[in-house]
């Protein structure tokens, strides 16, 4: 079974993001860039899988700029095979371009199964893996939680989660997964992992042609949140806090 | 990742993608199982001995050097895990320390290929640890004048003597000690529970508590033929352990002061008074800025000395610039941290105590304060005012 997992360079979880001066996209300046989080589990349980011998082989894909390359890296040290790096020169895709540039990497590619996490950190449209599958025609389970194994030609028991439980379903291969979190906990690369990833195969190339559905107009910062009130300290702030409860915001 | 280190200079540019690499793992690592736990393991007086296996396991121990199970990478990489450990305390960087610098890499550079089989591949997976045993009680700084010695005997040598301030002590599996022979100061290699060798933790210390600190008694004890470093020929070889390991501690100490710094930022940014931020006033801004500055400072130093060192032109006296500097840079932006934090920091819920603590013994350990100006004068007078003509 071969898995390709489909990575997404971001900002950190922790970053403070600023528009640049063209008021659309992220100011990079002291911005550390990471493996978004829930692509980062993806990996993790496809490394995981191809350690247990249901895998033989991990492919990891991703759109981005030529700098993406660190975390194309970091992934190879924690277990892929093989990556693949589609150079980027744009400032924005939209979910539809960015899922027809993959789907056709993917068809060369030719997994059993697509692994992405259910959403990025940064854009959060999570669309991108939904329309993979329509475009390929693959099988699609979304919110994975556990993948229980194999059953007869090449299907996958997974665990979903829904509203309040989880469900199984069993998943024809070739299909697309998308990563929930409580999957797999992703592991630290370590320095033999690093050593070695620099010996396993790297290929960029230009992504496909496609046009944006949709565009990105700005990017504008939530406006500040108004400064809170102090109502009293102690016992004696509470009757005015009743009446702010009652009387101002009708809660009581 | 929830910390992101000052880095007013760009300094991050200037290292390869490996290099990031390693450090930002080393630093979620940090993170996620030293930070939490090590203000409890200091105050317990304990090291956490289920982090050397995790360390191995990342390959963290040893990690400069070639083959045997080590990760062989380069001098930097062994520099930023100094440093990412330190962040989270000094006791889990010195464990790393001693057991890289000071046992592997003489293992490594003066031991048998039987003495690196048995030994490297364990130890750098954590599953040994080691202890280095060059200290005396009476002889620290002048460690020429040790009175440990090793007689040869017709089956191998017989040891007489005790090593004092030894860290990892009573933990380990090996201890590397050196003595005086008819041939000069040799390394010998002594197994836990040999007969004639006894261990002791020292208690009571304010400093370094997440680090086991110990005596080494040597009383008839008998060793093999086979437990002397082949290669070791006298006391430039433990020298050369040092420098090895004072060469961590000038990037560990680095690490120490940025959690400092971070500490104290927040802090002042949130801490109000008259109404305002306490980073509002003159006074704390101008503390503020002469942390970042000093970090930046050692920052560039300890790169530049990585890159030295991996390029084979490195002197030893550099190695003693940038230790000197860098731990009095940290001990110093540990007691100004402790200062803007006012109360809350002779607290342990905040880092600056404990790291203030600890770097008394790193500014004191692997050659003082005032060993390492002595050495760095002779270099540039060529006049020895260390007493040791």
């Amino acid at each position: 079974m071969k898995i390709v997992v489909c990575l997404k360079r971001v900002p950190d979880t922790t970053a403070k993001i600023k528009p640049a001066a063209d008021g659309r996209t992220v100011d990079p300046q002291g911005v550390e860039f990471i493996i978004s989080p829930y692509d980062e589990i993806a990996l993790e349980k496809a490394v995981q899988l191809k350690e247990a011998g249901t895998a033989t082989q991990v492919t990891v894909l991703c759109l981005g700029p030529a700098n993406a390359t660190k975390e194309l890296r970091k992934a190879m040290a924690i277990g892929a095979d093989d990556a693949v790096l589609l150079t980027e020169d744009r400032d924005f895709r939209d979910p539809a371009a960015t899922a027809e540039v993959l789907a056709a990497a993917l068809t060369e590619l030719a997994p059993d199964v697509v692994f992405c996490g259910w959403k990025a950190i940064d854009n959060d449209s999570a669309t991108v893996a939904g329309m993979i599958a329509a475009r390929l025609d693959f099988a699609y389970a979304s919110f994975v939680v556990g993948i229980e194994g194999v059953e007869g030609q090449n299907a996958l028991r997974v665990r979903r989660e829904v509203e309040g439980t989880e469900e199984q379903v069993l998943v024809p291969a070739p299909c697309v997964l998308t990563a929930q979190r409580g999957l797999a906990e992703p592991r630290f690369a370590s320095l033999k992992g690093i050593m070695k990833a620099k010996r396993k195969p790297l290929e960029t190339k230009a992504p496909a042609d496609a046009e944006n559905a949709s565009d990105l107009v700005a990017l504008q910062p939530p406006p500040p949140r108004a400064a809170g009130r102090i109502l009293g300290e102690g016992a004696a702030g509470v009757p005015e806090l009743v009446r702010v409860l009652r009387d101002d915001l009708g809660v009581l | 990742m929830a910390y992101e280190s000052p880095d007013f200079y760009g300094v991050d540019e200037l290292l390869t993608e490996d290099e990031l690499l390693v450090r930002d793992s080393v630093r979620g690592w940090v993170e996620e199982r030293i930070v939490p736990d090590v203000a409890e393991h200091f105050k317990a007086g304990v090291f956490p001995l289920e982090l050397a296996r995790e360390a191995g396991e990342l390959g963290l121990l040893g990690a400069s050097l070639e083959g045997y199970g080590c990760a062989g990478m380069g001098d930097v990489v062994y520099g930023l895990i100094c440093q990412e450990l330190e962040r989270g305390d000094s006791g889990i960087r010195s464990f790393c320390s001693v057991q890289g610098s000071l046992v592997m890499y003489p293992i490594h550079a003066f031991g048998s290929e039987e003495q690196k089989q048995k030994w490297l591949p364990q130890l750098a997976a954590g599953t040994a640890i080691g202890c280095f045993g060059l200290t005396e009680p009476d002889f620290g700084s002048d460690p020429g004048g040790m009175i440990t010695t090793a007689k040869p005997t017709d089956d191998g040598w017989v040891m007489n003597g005790a090593k004092m301030w030894i860290t990892n002590g009573t933990l380990a599996d090996v201890a590397v000690v050196w003595a005086k022979t008819p041939d000069g100061i040799r390394g010998f290699l002594v197994e836990k529970g040999t007969p004639g060798y006894t261990t002791n933790d020292i208690d009571g210390k304010w400093s370094l508590r997440a680090s086991v600190t110990s005596e080494l008694v040597f009383d008839d004890c008998h060793l093999p033929k086979d437990a002397i470093l082949p290669k070791s020929v006298g006391l430039k070889n433990a020298l050369m352990c040092l420098n090895s390991a004072r060469f961590g501690i000038a990037w560990g100490a680095i690490g120490a002061a940025q959690a400092c710094y971070d500490e104290a930022l927040t802090h002042a940014k949130t801490r109000i008074i008259y109404g305002k931020p306490i980073g509002r006033f003159q006074m704390i801004q101008h503390k503020l800025v002469e942390m970042l500055t000093e970090i930046t400072k050692a920052q560039l130093l300890a790169l530049r000395l990585g890159r030295l060192k991996e390029s084979g032109k490195l002197h030893h006296t550099q190695v003693s610039m940038a230790k000197r500097n860098n731990v009095a840079m940290a001990l110093e932006c540990a007691r100004t941290t402790r200062d803007i934090l006012g109360a809350s920091g002779i607290t342990d819920e905040y880092v600056c105590g404990r790291h203030m603590a600890n770097l008394e013994s790193v500014i004191t350990y692997e050659g003082t304060h005032d060993i390492h100006m002595l050495i760095v004068g002779m270099e540039i007078t060529g006049l020895n005012a260390l007493g040791n003509e």
